[in-house]
């Protein structure tokens, strides 16, 4: 194994790096650009049952140092996803993916979850309770632990993989959050989805997106998702997945060392398509810079 | 696509509001004409969708308008700056279906993309009109430029301050073409799409949030399906369009 290399839930990674679900398609998008082997893995674009349009446009707004979207969860539907993306990932990806999925009810996510369980291209389930740009579901399953930890034992019964929680950062506790989920039996926790942001738009005296509020994401999170990842690391035994405005390598050893044993990267794909190439060939330079040997020595180093 | 470094040879005001600016770097990832650049600017998240207006091997031109913050800063840029864009952005029009007598519609700065557009289809010999609407006669620009090429070119404006009075809608009335290209403003592409007698090719503008495909920030329901602007788009045939409101 490699000096990059971590263990995922009892999958080994050549290094932590994952570009974050809604930031990387279903990945061949990506490979015209370069060898998305190179990659720990990546977290797919959003599934839900049926098949969603998602939000009105404008969906995205930009923000000082970050983004913010309202994309609402557009995808083609699990069917479509195992009988079109997942074929068309084969032909350019090796690794187990991680599978995100979403849903507006408890049956929706136990019945996806449940349909990619089986497909053997996925590695991990990625269960999002946090999407803060749909109504009636999605988030509102990750605001409270009893929600929370509902979802996570109705998935874990159809499931086989490792399955791992997505939490919103549009709570009072997270940490109460994520012990639920990891009580409930999750594998995982992944951390954080976008804060619910708005911005108006001053000349036509109304909110820029059609959603009215949208998801932030980008540099100005990062501090945010440091601190939380660092608590809840800090509260469960189970790995931890650390995101949230990572963009460069000294982000990810920073994850690395509040908790995180692998590390997403979203909205810095959107800028830079080859934002997770650099990291991940700039990362063994940074590393040597702070004396770092292997980056597995240094997970939760800071706890 | 391609993200690489382009050095500012020329920018400059060539109407209200209204700059031009020339980079030199590698073009090759450019294609067909109504292709788009995405240029990376200091102090701002989010890349800038520009259109391209003109290629050579080692050099393009994109025309732009100062509209907020960001083209704020590109007009103050000084010539020798360097930018990090990404090339080849983007569908492009489809040059096969313009017949003998292409016509083409532009308002405001949709204008620029169909000027590459034009000098293509000169150089297949087609007998190209190009009809170039504006609010003020302040605001015009282009006009010598299409008309060096040969192309027939007609301007209209608002206020009728210069050229023919009232929308590029107003000037085609009577004319006689084998297929139509637009580019500009929403209500202006949903007067073209009623005003016109053929099928032709809508380039769209819709705000973005990589420009490359991955977001889906710029999605939009057509006929044959959903399509993103930046990917699929901009151009989108006349009988794939389906109006939102």
């Amino acid at each position: 194994m490699g000096r990059l290399s971590v263990n995922l839930c009892g999958i080994e990674m050549d290094n932590p790096i994952i570009p974050a679900s809604g930031t990387y398609g279903f990945g061949y998008e990506f490979a015209e650009y370069y060898d998305i082997n190179i990659l720990g893995t990546f977290s797919f674009k959003g599934t839900t049952l049926e098949p969603r349009f998602g939000n009105p446009t404008p969906r995205i707004a930009e923000t000082p140092s970050g983004m913010l979207n309202a994309v609402g969860l557009q995808n083609p539907g699990v069917e479509k996803v195992i009988s079109e993306e997942l074929p068309k990932l084969k032909e350019c990806f090796n690794k187990p993916v991680m599978a995100n999925v979403s849903g507006f009810s408890l049956e929706e996510y136990v019945s996806v979850c449940e349909k990619l369980d089986k497909e053997p291209q996925v590695g991990w389930l990625e269960v999002n309770i946090s999407c803060p740009n749909v109504h009636g579901g999605g988030m509102s399953f990750g605001t409270s632990p009893e929600a929370a930890a509902e979802v996570t034992r109705a998935v874990k019964k159809v499931t086989t993989k490792p399955v791992i929680i997505k939490l919103s950062p549009n709570v009072t506790d997270i940490v109460a959050i994520a012990k639920a989920c990891e009580e409930a039996g999750a594998d995982g926790i992944s951390l954080i989805n976008t804060l619910l942001g708005m911005k108006i738009d001053i000349r036509g005296r109304k909110p820029l997106l059609a959603n009215t509020t949208g998801g932030m994401s980008g540099p100005a999170v990062f501090p945010i998702a440091v601190r939380m990842v660092y608590q809840v690391a800090k509260a469960v035994k189970i790995p931890v997945i650390g995101l949230g405005g990572v963009s460069t390598p000294e982000d990810v050893i920073e994850m690395m060392l509040a908790g995180a044993t692998a590390v997403q990267v979203g909205a810095a794909n959107l800028v830079d398509p080859y934002a997770c190439k650099d990291i991940i060939e700039k990362l063994p330079e940074v590393m040597d810079k702070y004396n770092i040997e292997n980056l597995k020595d240094i997970i939760g180093g800071a706890l | 696509m391609k993200q690489s470094e382009f050095i500012i040879t020329l920018n400059q005001p060539i109407a209200k509001d209204v700059y031009k600016m020339r980079l030199l770097g590698d073009t090759s990832h450019i294609t067909k004409a109504g292709q788009f650049v995405n240029i990376k600017l200091d102090g701002f998240y989010l890349r800038r969708p520009i259109s391209v207006c003109d290629i050579d091997r080692d050099a393009l031109t994109i025309i732009y308008k100062v509209v907020g913050q960001g083209t704020d800063l590109m007009a103050k840029m000084n010539v020798r700056n360097t930018l990090d864009v990404l090339t080849g952005l983007g569908n492009g029009y489809d040059l096969s279906m313009s017949g003998d007598k292409p016509l083409l519609l532009g308002g405001g700065v949709g204008v620029p993309p169909l000027y590459y557009l034009a000098k293509k289809l000169v150089e297949e010999g087609k007998e190209v009109t190009a009809v170039l609407g504006f609010n003020t006669a302040d605001e015009v620009f282009c006009e010598q430029d299409f008309k060096d090429l040969g192309v027939k070119t007609i301007i209209t404006t608002v206020d009728g301050s210069y050229g023919t009075k009232g929308f590029v809608t107003d000037a085609i009335k009577d004319m006689d073409y084998t297929y139509f290209y637009t580019c500009g403003p929403e209500p202006m592409l949903k007067a073209v799409y009623k005003a016109t007698n053929t099928s032709g090719q809508f380039s769209f503008e819709k705000r973005m949030g990589c420009g490359f495909g991955a977001c889906m920030g710029c999605s939009c329901k057509t006929i044959t399906g959903n399509k993103r602007i930046c990917k699929e788009g901009p151009v989108l045939v006349k009988e794939d369009i389906i109006w939102e409101d």
